[in-house]
């Protein structure tokens, strides 16, 4: 084990993949940064959060490619190359311009393979930085992977820590279906452990990263540490949690969360987006039409209000979940008072 | 002269004529009830598909669009499987799950019919980095009609294979239309070619009713790319004999329209008056094509009829390689 960043993590991931087999490109703005600058430096920026810094160097152009600020080119080129052969993992340096490349993500790669009887396969992976808590405003702060995980034919993945990173992205380069890779901004800095050697992690296996009595606690990306943070806390007063991160939504664990529930008999539910259509009312329909019998207080979800991420400090902070809102929603749905 | 040989020329035209007889054959049936969903058809539009395919292999890969049947047949889909597809069955090309807008054939190289206008061209940008990457000198090519060629993905896509310089053609088909609107209307310029001359591209306009004008124009841009010359745009001019779909009462063209273009634009009439007069094939040659073309178009429609739907079991299958 080596303490290592959630960015170097998956940096590292990229290195691997690329060294493991040829087919594995990566393309997007900047990725290497720089060309066409005036000081002749590549690898200028390494992606705009430095992810996927050094390629270039080992790689070369033909398979670090630096492209025009064109999503659909970017992601529909993408999907042409993996319909093709190769296994591309496209940046798209933004999850809210999943917007200006949606017909490429759900109408084309998603599609391939059902529309065409089986005959192609769409490996593309789309790697895309999200979340808020950077005050960049409401265009670059969404988690918007609800939408995504609406559509057949897409594997959604949101890893929270740096060991989940790594072994997930293996998984998604290697999956031969088009995966697109939810990475959270605020996550790029934060340190944990990352096994030595190579490794990979199944997609549709969630992780337990705490277990109790009381309440199951289904997090989502950044909102597992701040679950963790909630539930460490909780555990003086008493109080102890599962905590289910299911690390991809899209096939989403549902086995891991009913046998929680059969012992806990309550449920919360955190997640960074707004509560209409996400992922965490997914979670708690599933859980109402399946599991009900399991369900001793009502299930409870801590999510961002129904408005746009707010740019001033202040509003933003109030907006994002954290660990005391879910220390609070945990305690009521414990102490019975799930609607105070 | 022709750089032509006479199996080359018996191809092109059979390849023609099979599209021709496919899509008259398809606007009877339908009319019949039994075909589901909506029909592009491509009847008046066959030189460009076959003068453009001509110059490909089956390792060579093509984007196309949702009017695509053409694309398919000149690119060396089987046509008993399309029409299979077509008509929803089992054993189609891509098992009843695609149907006519959606018809792909990726051991043929074709990367798939389109039902999103200008969904085409990045994708085949993008298999252009693969052959690119893979370094055996295949190429691919993307349809686009007037319409598409208003689609910003269009754009982005030319823009991307300029930068890159990819071994990519841009083939522009103007048949006059986008769905009901004409292209004198939609494409402000008037010039298709000439926007993507402004992305860098070579380019070069041609007359899409002459087999032998876009296979000459296509060679050029095919050279271009195989020899590491980057991409090319082309742009022909063409008509549809039929309208945006079948059913389509076409009440935005002028009443004679169709029928005056049915006799001065009709490719198949102008590729036997060449052949001919030039004595490179005899009237006897092609009507023996003719008649093995409507064979052919016989039995399709014969066995996609006879042939049964999916199961239910298959709504299922094929979402994902596994879940």
């Amino acid at each position: 084990m080596a303490i290592k960043s959630f960015r170097d993590a998956i940096n590292e991931a990229l290195f691997e993949e690329m060294r493991r087999d040829d087919a594995v490109i990566v393309l997007g703005e900047d990725v290497s940064g720089g060309a066409g600058g005036t000081s002749g430096t590549r690898d200028a920026a390494g992606g705009i959060f430095g992810v996927t810094k050094g390629l270039i160097h080992e790689f070369g152009e033909d398979r670090v490619i630096d492209t025009p600020i064109s999503e659909s080119a970017i992601i529909g080129a993408g999907a042409g190359a993996a319909a093709a052969g190769l296994r591309p993992v496209a940046e798209l340096m933004f999850a809210d311009f999943v917007g200006v490349c949606m017909d490429q993500i759900y109408n084309q790669a998603a599609k391939f393979r059902y529309m065409f009887g089986g005959k192609m396969q769409c490996p593309l992976v789309i790697r895309t930085a999200m979340g808020a808590g950077m005050n960049m405003g409401a265009q670059h702060s969404q988690t918007i992977y609800s939408i995504l995980a609406s559509v057949p034919g897409l594997k959604i993945v949101i890893p929270s820590n740096a060991a989940d990173a790594k072994g997930l992205l293996k998984t998604a380069i290697r999956d031969n279906d088009p995966v697109v890779f939810f990475e959270h901004k605020a996550l790029y800095n934060k340190k944990s452990e990352v096994p030595d050697g190579e490794y990979t992690i199944p997609f549709g296996e969630a992780d337990m990263t705490r277990e109790g009595d009381d309440c199951t606690v289904v997090a989502i990306g950044r909102m597992v540490p701040f679950s963790e943070k909630a539930i460490d806390h909780l555990a003086g007063s008493g109080i102890t949690c599962d905590l289910i991160d299911p690390r991809t939504v899209s096939p989403l664990d549902t086995d891991v969360i009913f046998e929680s529930l059969e012992h806990t008999g309550r449920l919360v539910i955190v997640d960074e987006s707004p509560p209409r259509c996400s992922i965490a009312s997914d979670i708690a329909g599933i859980v109402a039409s399946e599991a009900f019998d399991s369900l001793r207080a009502p299930i409870k979800l801590v999510t961002a209000p129904h408005a746009p991420v707010p740019f001033a400090r202040e509003l933003e902070r109030a907006y994002v979940p954290g660990p005391d809102r879910i220390a609070e929603a945990i305690t009521a749905v414990v102490r019975g008072k799930a609607h105070a | 002269m022709t750089s032509l040989s006479t199996e080359q020329l018996m191809r092109a035209y059979r390849r023609m004529k099979t599209i021709r007889e496919f899509e008259e054959r398809l606007n009877l049936e339908i009319q019949k009830g039994e075909i589901p969903g909506f029909t592009h058809l491509y009847a008046g539009q066959e030189a460009v598909a076959v003068g453009v395919c001509e110059h490909l292999d089956e390792q060579d890969y093509i984007a196309s669009t949702h009017r695509g049947h053409g694309h398919c047949i000149a690119k060396g889909c089987d046509v008993i499987g399309m029409m299979k597809e077509i008509y929803g069955r089992h054993d189609g090309l891509c098992k009843g799950k695609g149907g006519s807008m959606h018809i792909a054939d990726v051991d043929q190289g074709m990367l798939g019919a389109n039902a999103i206008v200008g969904g085409g061209p990045p994708i085949a940008v993008g298999a252009a980095i693969a052959t690119k990457l893979q370094g055996k000198g295949k190429i691919t090519a993307s349809f686009t009609g007037d319409g598409g060629s208003n689609q910003g993905t269009v754009f982005e896509a030319m823009n991307l294979a300029v930068v890159l310089q990819l071994p990519t053609i841009f083939v522009f088909e103007d048949n006059g239309y986008s769905e009901h609107t004409g292209a004198r209307y939609a494409v402000g310029s008037k010039d298709i070619a000439g926007r993507a001359e402004g992305f860098g591209l070579p380019t070069e306009k041609a007359d899409g009713c002459d087999f032998f004008a876009v296979y000459a124009a296509a060679g050029r841009a095919v050279e271009r790319a195989r020899s590491g010359g980057g991409p090319s745009a082309l742009e022909f001019a063409t008509t549809r004999f039929f309208g945006h779909f079948v059913g389509d009462p076409q009440n935005y063209r002028a009443k004679d329209e169709v029928a005056h273009h049915r006799e001065t634009m009709d490719c198949l009439k102008n590729f036997r008056a060449r052949v001919t007069a030039e004595s490179w094939l005899t009237d006897d040659q092609l009507d023996a094509i003719d008649t093995e073309v409507l064979e052919l178009i016989d039995a399709a429609v014969e066995q996609a009829h006879a042939s049964e739907p999916p199961g239910p079991e298959e709504i299922l299958t094929d979402v994902y390689a596994n879940y």
